[in-house]
């Protein structure tokens, strides 16, 4: 959040205070900042990790395999597939609710995925700034500690969201094999309520592998632009935790 | 039909069974179930004096493939079924009477028997131009279903089409087709979709409410639990090929030959809710996919809408062509990684040229 830590705007005078001299040259402490708290980094790999195996299975449950010879008693392919996309579906689950419950305990960027500050007209104009040097329009990006506005509402509705659907339709499936009397179908059987055939929600299970797939693309590009780019670190902040500032 | 209220006991005497052998039977029954000396006499008394439950069967629109499938019921007989445990007391297409007299059994069943007969409905009512679409008896069928839903004591959805529409209300749904649960909201109503549902799982749900005194157990969708509460697949005899990944790939293909699974063709087990794999078909003969070919889906909701029944995957209509989720997912991913690529090259040219003009101005 802007307003926590000093405004991206407001950073840069701070930023050239330390840096080095007008010729470009730079400074010798580079300025970092502690963004992403262990439990964060751990459930963006985790969660990283069990997207894509649920990609991978779940495209192969959807469009199986060449049938394979030999006595059904001798494989188990399917099986395999369907419990390697089971498995990783409830690690999701839990990484993804261990995220939810870090974000009420954690500094204020574990919170940025999960709302986008509406209200303020600031933030809206950020993102329109953002979206200027996305374009091209603007020669000089500013620097942010955690997401910038766009990141985050990007994240918020391209990952938070999305998820969120694929883990609820995800175990509303799911509990069709477990039964109605299961606590899957207990929790997650309203699902039919609203679809009440579970081929429309086999779709929209599907559509939204889809959607995600296009976050990760959008997601990854944006990182490693940004970590050239806007001279500040984004993938090796994910690991180590620190933001970095190159200027 | 129609006349004083039967009791179980006349039918029985009417088979020919002495009252000699009904109470042998009762002390039988009463000895057999560990029961007190003195079960055996309220045995008797309560099929003495406990009516058959009147039931009305009523037909909208529909196919009667219902009716077809009902009468071929095997574990109970239809004729047991129809004959001794319920007093079936109108049904516009097997009953002798016809005309006025028919229509006349309505209002009587409905005045003596208020709150006590099963309305059970083969079909649904077209709602669209006042319910002209389907004219029963002189007048809408939507009036006549209203009015014995009134003084029903609960009512028996037959079929895909009381319970969810099915084909007459496939798109555009040009007679506005209704199931019955949208039009009496008043009432329990027990859903037994299928198209048609199968016979055992008919005259079981029938043979349930007059044994027990109560409904069946119902699920979210209003399905009897004990028949709807798991899918095709799951109990399915070739899901080890499933499991296995072993599929059929061509419907003249070996697999096909070697009984391999039908996901690939397009079978809806997966997500179908119906008993067709554990109670099957024509006295637990076999069912379609035991004969070769995949579930249509026919007891789900909007089965008739979802393109077509040898796709996996359904083809989404809202994108103007038919496309799967798959195909649509494809296109937008290659779109949008088309777009990272260019906007990765715009970037990088941008960069080049920045360099070289800080480049000039430096130097």
């Amino acid at each position: 959040m802007m307003d926590a830590v000093a405004p991206a705007s407001d950073a840069r005078p701070d930023l050239a205070a330390i840096a080095a001299d007008a010729s470009g040259e730079r400074a010798v402490g580079r300025p970092s900042v502690y963004v992403y708290e262990a439990p964060v980094r751990i459930c963006h790999w985790v969660n990283a990790f069990s997207i894509i195996v649920l990609m991978v299975t779940g495209y192969l449950i959807g469009t199986p395999l060449p049938t394979v010879a030999g006595e059904a008693s001798d494989n188990f392919v399917m099986g395999y597939i369907r419990f390697a996309h089971f498995a990783a579906g409830q690690v999701l689950a839990v990484f993804f609710l261990t995220r939810i419950l870090w974000a009420f305990v954690g500094n204020h960027h574990s919170r940025q995925i999960f709302y986008i500050p509406v209200h303020r007209k600031q933030f809206w104009n950020e993102v329109l700034h953002e979206i200027r040097w996305y374009a091209f329009l603007e020669r000089e990006p500013k620097m942010h500690v955690g997401h910038n506005p766009l990141a985050q509402t990007a994240m918020v509705t391209g990952f938070t969201l999305f998820v969120a659907f694929m883990i609820v339709t995800g175990f509303a499936l799911y509990s069709e094999g477990q039964g109605i009397d299961s606590w899957q179908h207990k929790l997650f059987g309203w699902v039919f309520a609203i679809w009440p055939n579970s081929q429309d929600v086999h779709t929209w299970h599907h559509l939204g592998m889809w959607a995600l797939v296009v976050f990760v693309m959008v997601h990854i590009y944006a990182a490693i632009r940004e970590d050239i780019m806007s001279r500040q670190s984004i993938i090796s902040s994910m690991i180590s935790g620190e933001r970095q500032f190159r200027d | 039909m129609g006349a004083a209220t039967e009791t179980f006991y006349s039918v029985i005497r009417r088979q020919g069974i002495t009252r000699r052998s009904f109470h042998k039977f009762c002390s039988l029954t009463a000895t057999s179930l560990g029961l007190g000396p003195l079960a055996a006499s309220r045995i008797a008394n309560a099929l003495e004096t406990k009516p058959r439950v009147p039931v009305i069967w009523m037909h909208g629109l529909e196919c009667t493939c219902c009716s077809e499938s009902f009468i071929r019921s095997a574990h109970p007989l239809v004729k047991d079924a129809v004959l001794s445990m319920i007093s079936l007391d109108y049904d516009d297409t097997i009953m002798a009477a016809a005309g006025h007299q028919a229509e006349a059994i309505l209002e009587e069943t409905r005045a003596k028997h208020k709150g006590q007969y099963i309305l059970a409905v083969e079909g649904n009512p077209p709602l669209n131009e006042g319910g002209m679409f389907c004219i029963d008896g002189g007048k809408p069928f939507v009036e006549k279903l209203k009015m014995m839903a009134e003084d029903a004591m609960a009512i028996i959805a037959w079929g895909a089409c009381a319970s969810w529409g099915c084909v007459q209300a496939a798109k555009p749904n040009p007679t506005q087709a209704t199931p019955i649960d949208k039009v009496i909201t008043n009432k329990p109503i027990i859903k037994v979709p299928g198209c048609p549902p199968i016979a055992e799982v008919m005259t079981g749900v029938v043979t349930f409410i007059i044994t027990f005194g109560k409904l069946p157990e119902l699920d979210r969708q209003g399905r009897p639990k004990m028949f709807y509460s798991q899918r095709i697949h799951d109990k399915c005899y070739r899901r080890p090929h499933f499991d296995a990944g072993q599929f059929v790939e061509e419907w003249d293909d070996e697999a096909a030959r070697k009984g391999y699974c039908l996901y690939k063709m397009g079978c809806k087990g997966p997500t179908t809710y119906n008993a067709c794999s554990t109670v099957r078909w024509n006295g637990g003969v076999s069912f379609p996919i035991q004969s070769g070919h995949g579930c249509i889906g026919c007891s789900e909701d909007g089965f008739w809408d979802k393109g077509s029944f040898y796709d996996r995957l359904t083809n989404i209509k809202q994108f103007g062509i038919e496309k799967n989720a798959d195909q649509i997912g494809m296109v937008a991913a290659g779109a949008v990684g088309a777009a990272v690529a260019a906007h990765a090259a715009v970037t990088a040219v941008k960069r080049l040229a920045t360099k070289r003009e800080d480049a000039d101005h430096n130097s």
